[in-house]
């Protein structure tokens, strides 16, 4: 009856397998190491006395002691399923074995039946250990598959933090660089304001001359109809010692003309300085009622003879159609004066070039408008234009001219920020910059501004 | 003699007529004025018989001062009017232009009235 101790082999084989993976069952490992080379030998004297011995009932005896420690201990808790399925097969052997050694009626009626049921016992166990074996199997996998999400979350976990290493490093860079930019901002407004600053200056230089020649021609009168009265008076003395009283009359006349003409000049030498005055001041100053086309008049006079005085040269025509009706608007005088001295200038300048490349039969001319109109939406406004048969622009440049720094004069020659002042100025006004032009041909500024609210 | 005067501020027609009242009472002198280049060239041709003197400002809009001192020195050849030029700029680029292109005298503002009679005087006489 060596199945019992194949049966047992192979049991203990299987539990030091499995202990093997776990600490708390150490201890029993050597006992079982050394059952598996007792087993062998009780096995091989077994088959050689091929009679039933004492060791039959040896092995059922350790059989049923290895499945009893397996129930009862605790360490193999997880191998109560080993012992449901063994047990009745161990029971039922040993039962078969002990009745056998009974003959009467009541033993051998159990043999007859024990010899059934151990089949049965057989097949239970084999069911039992297929079923738990693939039960084992399942828990391996889910085991495994759960050490697999550990280990991925821990690689996860390594990763998140490497990131998160990297997105503190690069915030801090970023806030490095944000500063930086911050500061080059700052630069740059400080940069912008010197700028526009400077871009009064150079424009004021360029009027120097025109402003010189427009102080010049008032004081010259001043000076010459100062001293016209003098000979007047001294001829007013000789008729009054004369009694010519009607040529006295006459006389007295002229003076009081003239005085009334050196007051007018007088005027208009104390306004240009006036203006020259404002127009290079940092800060502009506040909205006041102005007359556009005085304004627009002055300016355009400074232009020209800044410009005659500059270029020998240079000559152009410019006409001037004035709309009476505009009256007085609330404008900050020196901020529209430049956008005008600009626009006279560019149109003046562009003009002139056109001259250089066409000298013969071309007649250069400037024309400055205003006109009050109603726009569609009912309100008053005031139109400015400036319009000269210069170069024109070409369709190239066209969107860019009011872009800051942006320039076709020659390299050191303009700031590029005439006309973008010049659009920021009219848009600060409530009002509207645009042009209109054909290259070679022609170019025209519009300026809208809010008219009389009244 | 046809004096004519040529600038385009108009107070210069006043300026001129005051101060040679005298001679234009007398008859000594006789004032035309224009206020610009083309005035100027338009009045020479109605009264291109007459014998001319031009006292002429250079800066001014539209055709300027030399331009006309040009056309006038090209167009009437024989005899020549006589063209003096009166200018706020006395620079010697401005001088240097109008002597080459043959203007008989040159003269700054403000005008030296007195200088200006001396002058007009030898022209008349001489």
């Amino acid at each position: 009856m060596s199945g019992n101790l194949i049966l047992l082999f192979f049991l203990i084989r299987y539990l030091r397998k499995s202990l093997s993976d776990s600490d708390e069952l150490k201890k029993w490992d050597k006992i079982f190491k050394q059952s598996l080379y007792v087993i062998p030998v009780l096995i091989i004297i077994d088959l050689a006395l091929s009679q039933p011995t004492i060791l039959k009932w040896l092995g059922h005896l350790i059989l049923l002691a290895v499945v009893g420690v397996t129930y009862l201990r605790w360490e193999f808790r997880s191998y109560k399923n080993i012992v449901i399925a063994i047990l009745p097969f161990a029971l039922a052997s040993f039962i078969k074995d002990f009745v056998g050694l009974f003959h009467n009626s009541f033993f051998n009626t159990l043999r007859v039946s024990m010899a059934i049921i151990l089949p049965c016992t057989i097949v239970w166990m084999v069911a039992m250990l297929i079923i738990f074996n693939k039960q084992k199997k399942a828990l391996e996998k889910e085991r495994q598959k759960r050490r697999l999400e550990e280990e991925e979350n821990r690689v996860m976990a390594a990763r998140k933090a490497e990131l998160e290493a990297i997105v503190s490093e690069r915030t801090s860079k970023l806030l490095e660089q944000k500063e930086e930019l911050e500061h080059a901002l700052a630069d740059l407004h400080e940069t912008q304001g010197q700028l526009i600053q400077k871009e009064k200056m150079a424009s004021l230089g360029e009027l120097t001359a025109g402003i010189a020649h427009e102080i010049q021609n008032p004081l010259n009168f001043v000076n010459n109809f100062a001293e016209v009265n003098k000979e007047l008076l001294e001829e007013l003395e000789v008729e009054i010692g004369n009694g010519n009283l009607s040529e006295a009359r006459a006389i007295a006349m002229d003076l009081k003309e003239n005085e009334i003409k050196i007051h007018h000049h007088g005027k208009r030498a104390d306004a240009i300085v006036k203006g020259m005055l404002q127009h290079s001041r940092a800060n502009s100053g506040n909205k006041e009622l102005t007359d556009i086309n005085e304004l627009a008049d002055e300016y355009l006079r400074l232009s020209y003879h800044g410009l005659r005085a500059k270029d020998k040269d240079f000559n152009a025509n410019f006409t001037t159609e004035f709309d009476g009706n505009i009256g007085e608007i609330e404008v900050v005088p020196q901020d529209v004066g430049r956008v005008l001295l600009n626009l006279f200038n560019n149109a003046f300048y562009a003009v002139a070039e056109k001259k250089k490349q066409h000298p013969e039969g071309y007649l250069p001319v400037v024309s400055v408008t205003t006109k009050a109109t109603t726009s569609l939406t009912g309100t008053r406004e005031v139109v400015i234009s400036v319009r000269d048969n210069g170069l024109g622009i070409p369709p190239k440049v066209l969107d860019k001219i009011y872009q800051p720094f942006f320039t076709t004069k020659p390299s050191g020659q303009g700031t590029g920020l005439g006309l973008s002042l010049s659009y920021e100025i009219i848009k600060a006004h409530g009002g509207e910059l645009k042009v209109e032009t054909k290259e070679g041909e022609f170019a025209e500024f519009i300026i809208k501004l809010p008219g009389k609210t009244s | 003699m046809k004096i004519l005067v040529v600038d385009d501020e108009r107070d210069m027609q006043t300026l001129f007529q005051q101060r040679f009242r005298k001679e234009i009472r007398e008859q000594l002198a006789d004032f035309a004025f224009a206020n610009s280049g083309e005035e100027a060239l338009r009045y020479l041709e109605q009264h291109h018989h007459e014998a001319v003197l031009i006292l002429s400002d250079i800066n001014m809009p539209g055709m300027s001062g030399l331009d006309l001192l040009q056309h006038i020195k090209q167009k009437y050849a024989t005899p020549p009017p006589v063209v003096m030029m009166i200018t706020a700029y006395g620079d010697s680029e401005n001088y240097n232009r109008a002597m080459r292109l043959g203007a008989d005298d040159f003269l700054t503002k403000p005008i030296d009235f007195h200088l200006l009679k001396e002058k007009l005087k030898i022209q008349v006489n001489g």
